[in-house]
């Protein structure tokens, strides 16, 4: 018998310390959880202690626990960027419209975003020289509360010419950037009859020049999936507004290029340079049926950074795929590690009470789990069976639980000695509620600090799958940003905005969680308080 | 040797047979009908293929196409193609040819010598992986092991709780992510070294060598940074355990110099779980290293699979799924002799 336990069942025959070589291996077995290391003494730590004096499960210790959890520094760092995760998530949820989060991949809906446009911190608001324009996106419904610049704001004013409804939507913009932007763009969407009605634009700018840029009639739409709805866009490369301003050649004491609208709108008329102050647009609508409504209209100057995080290529806001990726990475990274150490616990506990050849046979399926590559597994799963997060998560726990198992096992085979259990069968208690009510209270402690430590496993795990290209496409991950800016080569390219953060933010939530593991580990262990 | 560490020995051997067949039977099982369309679509490809350089005659199309459909159905009952897959024969003839890498010809990829056979890529591609990444486990495994008994005889210094830190920050750090930073640091922001890591010197160039070592530099560097500091913690609280232990203060009492113990007497000591978790940590990193290559675009297995993803090229697939599970497995099985040859309790087990 003895020499049919083999090398996997030596755990139990060595006492405590003298085992502890024997777990740490095993431990590390799975490839995949790359924190394991720090895990495994912390574990056998806990796994000796647990055993030597069972007095730090109960729960009059609670309170003792908490105070000394707020004692330690690495506990409450890794509690406040938890926090911080958290705030960020809940903000994703309440904060932004959860279309951004469905639309993600929809490029419609990031169309009035720049390309590849810098955080608008990432010149420091022009203190380090130039200063590059920012893009502004001015709605009439949202009164300019989409840029940081609190002088921007819309106007909307009726008045009657002639029998005309004329409806105005003034844009006032507060323009102090050392270059001209890229292009400008009014978009609009209203309700018409027969008559269409005329759009005018005209710019006042900060020398109180008024030049009109734009005049026509709106012609019947493409776009507008409902008959009455007519939506528009006009550029500022229109043909009209080139012709238009050939007439305001003249004001400028040098040469001027008609066709570089958004050069020559925003140049001095003495020199070569940008007019800096406040320049008005105000769009007219000419309404020629009473029942024609302006549902709203939106004035976007193009720039080259735009809100806290940038965009990417296709133009989102990666301060939105950001925000959202929170949820996600804690979604995955707690339910991942939660599902896989209870059934990994469950697992062992059964193999160690059970003993004989169920943990002969259990133990065999374990080691067999132990040696699969996680990798090309993790792979031609997702390739062949599916990408979505829940599917993903699934394979992480079928990848994730063995470590625990093995753990537990040992742990049961010394638990399953105490008397209180032997008492516990004698008075012919089931087998099921001895483990559940007898030994695994007993592994809980453990659990809560192996539950926090293999969370930046799952997350790493989907973060790498996602790299690979074979993530949920449907939703933004951080490693689906990573993906795309590699994609995009945008190392290379030097787009550091698009880079870092998503990096930096699993690199934190991983560290979150060690932390918190560490610390509840080294609280619950007083001898390893020091390391 | 004793008869128990044959029989540990065997039964090893016997885990590593199941785990690969399992892992095969999951592949084919999953990819089995995909892998019957890309068949059945060559065939076809290569009827019409050569229709058009016999230059037959026919009257009209459909006597034409009747012609392909019957030299499609007789290519594949030559192949036997027209049982299904999960049929047992066909099964464990697919079984075979994986086993040999006998995959075929790849739709989308060609090795550097122009060959086409999925054999022949990947067969390219295995030393440039292994180039890379024993290379880096090797430099890793020297700087942390000493790095780690320089801390470990330092406990509780600035410097170790640095490593500590740093150790626990690099496990946290994706590995890719950290490649991509230091192309944006390197190759972009200084410009000194090259962003791509594939050589542009043809292979069979004598100077080919020296520029892949030269392109290894960066994905190199990554791997060892993020590498060193974890194996440095570990190794640190080994020694560092084992200097708490009497033997050690005995020789302490003897008036041995310190140094000595700390190299010889200690690192003695602590070498098999030491050698195991360096070993299990080469063949842990071993999914790591894939997504380093594909960062750097190093022409290894990685950076195959990554391109045979994208482009569904399912031989491909198969082929490296096959190859990294087989190298997988050899690493843990020999790391799990070692083990038993270093630590005597494993084989002595009463």
């Amino acid at each position: 018998m003895s020499s049919k336990k083999g090398y996997n069942n030596n755990n139990n025959n060595n006492k405590n310390n003298s085992s502890n070589n024997e777990t740490k291996n095993d431990d590390n077995f799975d490839p995949n959880v790359k924190n394991n290391e720090f895990t495994i003494f912390k574990k056998n730590s806990i796994l000796n202690n647990n055993t030597e004096n069972k007095n730090i499960q109960n729960v009059n210790n609670n309170l003792t626990f908490i105070s000394e959890f707020i004692r330690n520094k690495s506990g409450i760092a890794g509690v406040s960027i938890l926090l911080f995760l958290v705030s960020m998530s809940l903000y994703a949820f309440f904060g932004i419209p959860f279309e951004s989060f469905k639309e993600w991949n929809n490029p419609n809906y990031w169309i009035d975003n720049p390309r590849l446009a810098s955080p608008v911190w990432s010149d420091f608001f022009g203190l380090l020289g130039r200063s590059i324009p920012e893009h502004m996106i001015l709605s009439s419904d949202s009164n300019g509360k989409n840029t940081n610049n609190m002088k921007n704001k819309v106007t909307i004013s009726t008045t009657n010419e002639n029998g005309v409804n004329v409806v105005t939507h003034s844009y006032h913009i507060n323009y102090n950037s050392d270059t001209p932007p890229n292009d400008f763009m009014v978009t609009y969407s209203l309700h018409k009859k027969e008559i269409p009605p005329a759009i005018e634009i005209e710019l006042i700018r900060p020398d109180k020049n008024k030049f009109n840029i734009y005049f026509d009639s709106i012609t019947p739409s493409i776009s507008g999936s409902n008959q009455s709805i007519t939506l528009g866009r006009i550029f500022s490369t229109d043909n009209l507004i080139h012709q238009k301003l050939l007439d305001y050649l003249k004001f400028y004491d040098y040469q001027q290029d008609n066709s570089k609208p958004e050069v020559m709108l925003f140049s001095n008329s003495e020199k070569r340079s940008i007019m800096k102050g406040n320049y008005t647009f105000n769009v007219k609508f000419y309404l020629f049926n009473n029942e024609d409504k302006i549902l709203n209209s939106k004035f976007i100057l193009g720039g080259e950074k735009f809100g806290l995080m940038g965009t990417d290529e296709l133009r989102r806001n990666l301060t939105v795929g950001l925000v959202w990726g929170a949820p996600v990475a804690l979604f995955i990274g707690l339910s991942v590690s939660t599902i896989s150490i209870v059934i990994g616990m469950i697992y062992g506990v059964i193999a160690g009470y059970k003993g004989k050849r169920t943990d002969e046979g259990l133990m065999r399926i374990n080691d067999i789990f132990y040696s699969l590559p996680t990798l090309p597994l993790l792979i031609i799963l997702s390739l062949f069976i599916g990408r979505s997060i829940f599917l993903i998560v699934l394979f992480l726990i079928f990848f994730g639980w063995m470590g625990t198992a093995k753990i537990s096992r040992s742990l049961a085979l010394q638990i399953k000695n105490f008397q209180y259990v032997e008492a516990a069968k004698l008075i012919g208690q089931s087998d099921i509620k001895i483990i559940f009510k007898h030994i695994i209270p007993q592994l809980l402690p453990l659990t809560f600090a192996s539950i926090a430590i293999s969370v930046p496993g799952a997350i790493l795990a989907e973060a790498s799958l996602s790299f690979i290209g074979l993530g949920d496409p449907s939703i933004p991950t951080w490693g689906q940003i990573l993906h795309e800016a590699h994609t995009a080569a945008a190392a290379s390219r030097g787009l550091w905005w698009w880079l870092i953060p998503p990096g930096a933010l699993i690199a934190l939530t991983g560290l979150a969680f060690v932390l918190i593991g560490n610390t509840i580990d080294s609280v619950l262990n007083p001898k390893m308080k020091k390391v | 040797m004793t008869s128990g560490f044959l029989f540990f020995l065997f039964k090893r051997i016997i885990n590593v047979f199941i785990v690969l067949f399992s892992i095969l039977v999951l592949t084919i099982s999953l990819l089995g009908p995909t892998m019957d369309n890309v068949i059945k679509d060559s065939v076809k490809y290569s009827v019409i293929d050569s229709l058009s350089n016999q230059k037959v005659e026919f009257k009209d199309i459909t006597e034409r196409q009747i012609y392909i459909d019957k030299q499609i159905n007789l290519q594949i009952k030559n192949l036997g193609l027209e049982e299904p897959w999960y049929s047992p024969n066909r099964f464990f003839n697919t079984l075979f040819k994986v086993m040999v890498l006998d995959l075929g010809k790849s739709n989308f990829f060609v090795s550097d010598s122009g060959s086409s056979s999925v054999r022949d890529i990947i067969i390219e591609k295995i030393p440039k992986t292994l180039l890379l990444f024993t290379t880096s486990t090797i430099v890793i495994a020297i700087l942390g092991v000493y790095l780690g008994i320089f801390l470990a005889n330092r406990a509780e210094s600035k410097l170790d709780r640095a490593n500590s830190i740093f150790a626990i920050f690099s496990n946290s750090i994706p590995v890719w992510w950290f490649g991509m930073i230091m192309i944006f640091i390197f190759a972009f922001s200084l410009n000194i070294l090259p962003a791509r890591s594939t050589p542009l010197t043809s292979p069979d160039d004598p100077y080919y060598i020296f520029d892949l070592l030269y392109h290894m530099i960066l994905p190199f560097v990554t791997m060892v940074i993020l590498g060193f500091g974890s194996v440095a913690y570990i190794v640190r609280h080994i020694v560092s355990e084992i200097l708490q232990e009497d033997f050690i203060k005995a020789k302490f009492a003897m008036g041995i110099p310190k140094k000595k113990i700390l190299y010889s007497h200690a690192l003695k000591n602590a070498a098999p779980p030491i050698v195991t978790m360096i070993a299990l940590g080469l063949a842990g990193s071993f999914g790591g290293a894939f997504t380093v290559e594909v960062v750097f675009d190093w022409p290894g297995m990685g950076k195959l699979y990554f391109d045979a993803i994208g482009l569904m090229d399912v031989p491909i697939i198969i082929g490296l799924t096959y190859v990294s599970t087989l190298i997988f497995l050899v690493t843990v099985f020999f790391i799990d002799i070692i083990y038993a040859y270093l630590d005597p309790r494993v084989k002595l087990n009463e």
